[in-house]
């Protein structure tokens, strides 16, 4: 594919793998933290940790946009579904979070009519395909995909859709970034940037992470050479003994974002005082919910839901694993109360997720560095 | 800081949990069944591990093979039962009739047994049109003639409207399994080479899309065909070195090599670089999220073959109409058993897991 395989040459990646190996003080650890799910999907897809010398270690972050939706609220979900003639619709890998008495699948499988959509959009247009039924979307993300719930909402109000309305699980970026910054044990030399997500908010957010917390960060993109040397940049702020905000991605983020999605984000949401984080509790000011403007589009008002919190099971460490201060065996329901087929904590959730990596592959990962 | 030993000590306990609770036999836990028991992952997986195997134990039900083994009056024939549910009906490069006899036809060949005959049972939903029903029973009875199969028996039913979509059709096929052929999913040695009969993932992909849900529009046929012609030529040529083979149904590549890992304990290394795919599934597996090995296929095969005859199996393969991009994927190795790995084409290794549920998009 053109524009694609560019991004993808093996003789390149081979070039920065080398000019990484040379910037590596030998005998010193490096742990650097890609913040989006999206970094740790190609990571993984592309097998780019095998590229990298033993001592640069990557440790993945919360950025993983379904995996950090608490059981609280994967319930609220489920209630909402399960209410007469409501159709409920959510994107594809939010089905299989579990909520304390199963998914959305499961759900799905009781009864209730639950749907896979690509788009708010589709939402929408199931809305109007079917006026006397009530049509709910799950809306989840970042600011990588807030913009198209505020845009779907704003259509919805200016056409007068009566049976349509979300369930605003919209988080932001830089609160569970400041939280893992503030922790006293945080053991991580430098951030992947989250390169989705800046081309809305843009690099300036990023800044207080130098300012205040002299950690390098680089945006990247998502394409295996992306990040390769994206890894590059950060071990050279630090052999240089610099820390700065680079962008890796410039191709598609420019340094201001995009100003006219943030204007729409700021018009239909607000933020909320406080939201939950599956593994890593409250987090003040890190979730959105619809504005004053929309609030009769808004799920939560039309339909009661428990709304009832569902406790973290208290053994679970995902804070102090996303933090890099232990590794996912180390915690005390690694393999046991909490694994793939039964997860409890964010890192397990998503195949992607640090444990859920090592519990599948970690016998693997182990053989590798013997070798 | 603790000291690494014990911490290594500790990691290996924990490591060798985990591998033992992975090795035993998959339980069927779940309350109800959903969508993911029957995508092809490891949901399907603790079904029939779980629930349907121990129920009715045999010696040729534990071979876990595609068909099974019965020998009547000193003839060895091979039986085998699927059902077709898929929607819609018809789709770019077949429909659901056609299905129905390749996809029977196809579980008797790559288990080394030449096609004889079929059943065929038609569930039918109230209102469904007649033109829909002759068209179908029309490629039915044109797949057959292509496969060289008779349908000899069936039944219908009808059901009321919204107890079904459509129709459903179930064939049972029988053949005789060809004395050429020693085929085993325990099989594989170390050492033994991945063979592809072409590129993957247009069923999947051409189903999807002809949903019409992604508003994506590509050139995708499915690749509905019947294997017995390329088996037969593979057993002619390299019958005894042949050790397995399976067609990449529902689950794809991935499954079936994750499958087979398994049964034979091995380990298995694909090249990704090797594996063909079209220029169009490619692009729509990228904007869908979805990775084309775990994308089914209808009339493609993975044959597990002896490393002096993997040659000779490959050029053979591509002499057969519709198998020219056959190609060798891959090889058998010893460590870590059970596990698929994969030698990206950016120059990295990956573990090409088991399906969890049905391969649902990712958001970002």
């Amino acid at each position: 594919m053109k524009f694609v395989d560019e991004f993808r040459d093996a003789e390149l990646g081979r070039a920065v793998a080398m000019e990484i190996m040379s910037l590596v003080e030998p005998g010193r650890h490096y742990k650097l933290m890609e913040v989006c799910g999206g970094h740790t999907h190609s990571i993984y897809k592309y097998g780019i940790d095998d590229l990298l010398p033993a001592n640069v270690e990557l440790v993945h972050g919360p950025g993983c946009p379904v995996c950090v939706i608490p059981m609280g609220r994967v319930d609220d979900g489920i209630a909402i579904a399960h209410q007469k003639g409501v159709i409920f619709t959510c994107f594809g890998d939010m089905m299989r979070v579990p909520g304390s008495d199963g998914s959305l699948l499961d759900a799905k499988a009781a009864g209730a009519d639950i749907r896979m959509v690509y788009s708010p959009l589709d939402a929408l247009r199931i809305a109007k395909q079917n006026p006397d039924r009530e049509v709910v979307f799950f809306a989840i993300g970042f600011e990588t995909t807030a913009p198209s719930t505020a845009l779907t909402l704003k259509r919805a109000q200016a056409e007068g859709v009566p049976n349509f309305s979300v369930m605003c699980s919209h988080v932001t970026i830089v609160p569970p970034l400041r939280a893992l910054l503030e922790s006293p044990d945080l053991r991580l030399d430098g951030f992947i940037g989250p390169g989705h997500v800046s081309t809305v908010v843009g690099a300036r957010p990023f800044q207080f992470i130098p300012a205040d917390y002299r950690k390098p960060v680089v945006i990247a993109g998502f394409e295996p050479l992306d990040i390769l040397q994206a890894i590059e940049m950060i071990l050279r702020q630090l052999a240089d003994g610099r820390c700065e905000v680079e962008n890796q991605y410039k191709r598609v983020v420019p340094f201001e974002g995009n100003l006219r999605a943030l204007e729409v984000l700021a018009e239909v949401f607000e933020l909320r005082p406080h939201f939950e984080w599956r593994g890593l509790g409250f987090i003040s000011h890190s979730g959105l919910r619809l504005s004053e403007a929309y609030s009769d589009l808004d799920a939560e008002v039309r339909f009661s839901v428990p709304g009832v919190r569902v406790a973290d099971p208290k053994a679970c460490q995902c804070g102090e694993v996303l933090k890099g201060v232990i590794k996912p065996w180390e915690c005390k329901v690694f393999g046991t109360a909490c694994t793939p087929e039964r997860p409890i904590g964010t890192c397990m959730v998503s195949s992607e997720g640090a444990c859920a990596a090592y519990y599948n592959f970690g016998r693997f990962a182990r053989e590798r560095e013997v070798v | 800081m603790s000291d690494p030993a014990v911490v290594s000590e500790r990691e290996q306990k924990i490591l060798g949990i985990i591998e033992t609770a992975r090795a035993k036999r998959a339980k069927f836990r779940d309350e109800r069944i959903t969508m993911a028991h029957g995508a092809g992952g490891k949901a399907t997986q603790s079904l029939i591990e779980g629930l349907l195997a121990p129920a009715f134990s045999s010696p040729a039900l534990d071979e876990m093979a595609d068909a099974g083994a019965v020998e009547v009056a000193g003839v060895d024939l091979a039986l085998t039962t699927d059902s077709y549910v898929v929607k819609p009906m018809r789709f770019p490069g077949g429909s659901i009739g056609e299905l129905a006899v390749n996809g029977t036809v196809n579980d008797l060949a790559v288990s080394g047994a030449r096609p004889l005959a079929l059943s065929l049972s038609l569930i039918l939903e109230e209102g469904l049109g007649a033109e829909e029903l002759r068209a179908e029973v029309d490629a039915i009875a044109q797949a057959a003639r292509a496969a060289g199969v008779e349908i000899i028996t069936g039944d219908t039913k009808v059901v009321e409207r919204g107890h079904a979509d459509g129709m459903y059709v179930c064939t049972t096929g029988i053949g005789r399994r060809d004395p050429r052929a020693r085929l085993s999913p325990a099989a594989l040695r170390p050492g033994d080479r991945i063979l592809l009969s072409g590129s993957i993932g247009e069923h999947g992909t051409a189903i999807m899309l002809a949903r019409g849900e992604f508003d994506l529009d590509a050139e995708i046929e499915s690749d509905t065909r019947s294997l017995w012609p390329v088996v037969d030529s593979l057993l002619d040529a390299v019958g005894p070195e042949l050790r397995c083979l399976r067609d990449a149904t529902r689950g794809g590549v991935a499954s079936v090599l994750n499958e087979l890992a398994r049964a034979s304990s091995v380990a298995m290394i694909v090249r990704e670089r090797e594996v063909p795919v079209r220029p169009e599934v490619a692009g729509a597996a990228e904007i869908l999220g979805i990775d084309p090995m775990y994308v089914a296929n209808e009339g493609k095969l993975v044959a597990f073959v002896a490393a002096d005859a993997a040659e000779r199996a490959l050029q053979t393969m591509r002499s057969v109409p519709g198998c020219e991009a056959a190609a060798e994927i891959g090889e058998v190795r010893t460590e870590p058993p059970g596990m698929v790995l994969v030698e990206t084409s950016f120059g990295g290794k990956r573990v090409m897991d088991q399906l969890v549920g049905d391969p649902l998009p990712r958001i970002c």
